[in-house]
């Protein structure tokens, strides 16, 4: 199923500040689209109008086909939008295996009764949410962290499990924000197979905010640019490159 | 506690409960009394710590509900003098969970010591509405409330309590309200309603408390509003932290622990507030996680 998050003419202001400008945007199918631009472009603030955090001033999100634009989280969620953040947040005094398993739950019917009866069905039901983790645990290689603290796993290995915890929603639409920030390149190199792997793997669209140039250019079919939370531009990584704009307000000019 | 042998606990817990009170006729009234003290006392902590420890929901309106649930269950068998006493603490629970809704619901856009703060304001309200209503007996309270509160009635619903907040934390959907705690704004991107999970933990939580206000009513047989007033919620507050915020075991330790302890510290009676505080702050310095908490190892050596 193809799946289209659309962004008609949004504009978000606190008080005086227009954070975010008349936005067009749209992701589909199985799009990655980056999203650039220079520090306090309005961003990460995109991404929680998108994902219900914020209610844009003006302006309507869809998701397929469906106005999603007063929708808070937890509903956006179940309607296929995951996300990360720029700040790893994890639930600290979770497990890994837990913190997947919180997410797991999402599209499963079983809730207090079930807890409180301890029955058959809820075994099973907590078995085969036990087999969901470790499958996914085990394909992003996680499997032997299972019982560790989340927050105690090296840096590189936060991100992957965020990311996890995000798939375990079973999304159509995956945000990252900012998941290169604070790596080495070894790792963001491991980072850009990893997006590419969760794309192809389970055929979702990534809309992906980065600073990071070798990541965006490397792996995003289209990227738009943000300027004080105006678009300035969107095309490919090549057209996007050489727009003078764009290189007036982030890339830079070359000196030579 | 194993999660898949709970059921077999709660029966377990519930047999023994009924054995000792079979048995209760013959223990000297004193110790009896401080039994009694100590089971509700592990009633009220162990819910409180649903709300407080598991859902990180800092609350101070646990006598309150306390007031709720005795105040109206005496009031019913008084009216009504019902041939089963569990209707008394049902309708005790059910009148708490009711306030726990109403407090529950508009507390949901306050965190933190803004909560804590309406809490206590909530619980003063309550303890100021029996005051006045001259259908709870006004200042004097309720008295001559039949003695109905048993050993077993008292260990059988603690023994419920625990199986209740273990069994709804321990599973899938449990793991909700920890990751409420843990952080809401994720928590609601992985589809986890925080609201959803502070309402129920407040009514659950209230429940408890109302049912242990019931007991508490017919086991001291006066109910005057006095004794709920913020001090009271507290004490209980204390024994979530003492246990370790989010440790059944560790809760149900301290309730017993700071139950007893002042019976053996009566002729300092009135210095059981500054011991305490003292108790608070020694612990607060010593070990943040809770007394009775098995310290782990995570990172950066915390």
């Amino acid at each position: 199923m193809s799946v289209s998050l659309l962004l008609d003419s949004i504009t978000l202001r606190f008080g005086g500040l227009t954070a975010v400008s008349a936005l067009n945007l749209s992701v589909s199918g199985e799009d990655l689209l980056g999203l650039i631009g220079p520090n306090g472009a309005g961003k990460t603030t995109v991404f929680n109008l998108i994902t219900g955090v914020y209610t844009p001033t003006e302006g309507t999100i869809t998701f397929n086909g469906r106005p999603t634009t007063r929708f808070k989280a937890p509903q956006l969620a179940r309607l296929g939008i995951a996300r990360t953040f720029q700040n790893i947040r994890l639930f600290g005094s979770l497990s890994v295996f837990d913190n997947v398993r919180a997410a797991v739950q999402l599209h499963r019917s079983h809730g207090i009764r079930d807890a409180l009866s301890r029955g058959k069905s809820f075994h099973e039901s907590e078995k085969v949410v036990a087999d969901q983790v470790m499958e996914m645990l085990e394909l992003f290689r996680l499997a032997r962290l299972r019982d560790e603290p989340a927050t105690s796993l090296p840096y590189g290995e936060q991100r992957r499990l965020e990311i996890v915890r995000a798939l375990a929603t079973q999304p159509k639409l995956l945000l990252l924000d900012e998941p290169a920030a604070g790596m080495n390149p070894t790792e963001k190199v491991e980072l850009m197979k990893l997006i590419q792997f969760v794309k192809d793997k389970y055929k979702i669209a990534v809309l992906l905010v980065e600073h990071d140039m070798q990541v965006v250019m490397g792996i995003c079919q289209r990227i738009a640019v943000l300027d004080h939370g105006i678009k300035i531009a969107e095309g490919t990584p090549t057209e996007v490159r050489a727009d003078p704009k764009v290189i007036d307000a982030y890339l830079g000019h070359e000196h030579s | 506690m194993n999660a898949r042998n709970s059921k077999k606990w709660l029966l377990a817990a519930l047999g023994a409960a009924l054995v000792i009170s079979y048995f209760s006729a013959q223990f000297n009234r004193y110790y009896l009394g401080v039994a009694i003290d100590v089971g509700i006392n592990i009633i009220l902590a162990v819910s409180l710590n649903l709300i407080n420890g598991h859902t990180g929901q800092f609350s101070l309106g646990h006598a309150g509900f306390m007031a709720v649930g005795g105040f109206t269950a005496a009031k019913f068998t008084l009216l009504t003098a019902p041939a089963f006493f569990p209707l008394s603490l049902l309708i005790g629970g059910l009148m708490a969970a009711l306030a726990g809704l109403l407090v529950g619901v508009p507390s949901l856009r306050l965190r933190g010591d803004y909560l804590a703060i309406v809490t206590l304001g909530f619980g003063e309200i309550i303890r100021v509405i029996f005051q006045n209503s001259q259908a709870f007996g006004a200042a004097t309270g309720l008295t001559g409330i039949p003695d109905l509160t048993t050993l077993f009635w008292t260990f059988g619903t603690a023994a419920i309590t625990v199986y209740v907040v273990t069994s709804l934390v321990n599973s899938t959907y449990g793991r909700g309200f920890i990751c409420v705690r843990d952080d809401e704004v994720a928590a609601a991107a992985i589809g986890i309603s925080p609201t959803r999970y502070k309402v129920t933990a407040f009514v659950v939580g209230a429940f408890f408390a109302g049912v242990a206000g019931a007991l508490y009513a017919h086991h001291k047989t006066v109910m005057q509003p006095d004794g709920f007033n913020f001090i009271r919620s507290i004490d209980i507050v204390v024994m979530v932290i003492l246990g370790g915020m989010g440790r059944t075991t560790g809760v149900i330790i301290a309730a017993v622990v700071l139950t007893v302890l002042p019976e053996f510290l009566r002729e300092f009676a009135s210095y059981r507030m500054i011991l305490y505080s003292l108790l608070i702050i020694g612990l607060m310095l010593a070990r943040p996680e809770g007394l009775f908490t098995i310290r782990k190892r995570t990172n950066a050596g915390a």
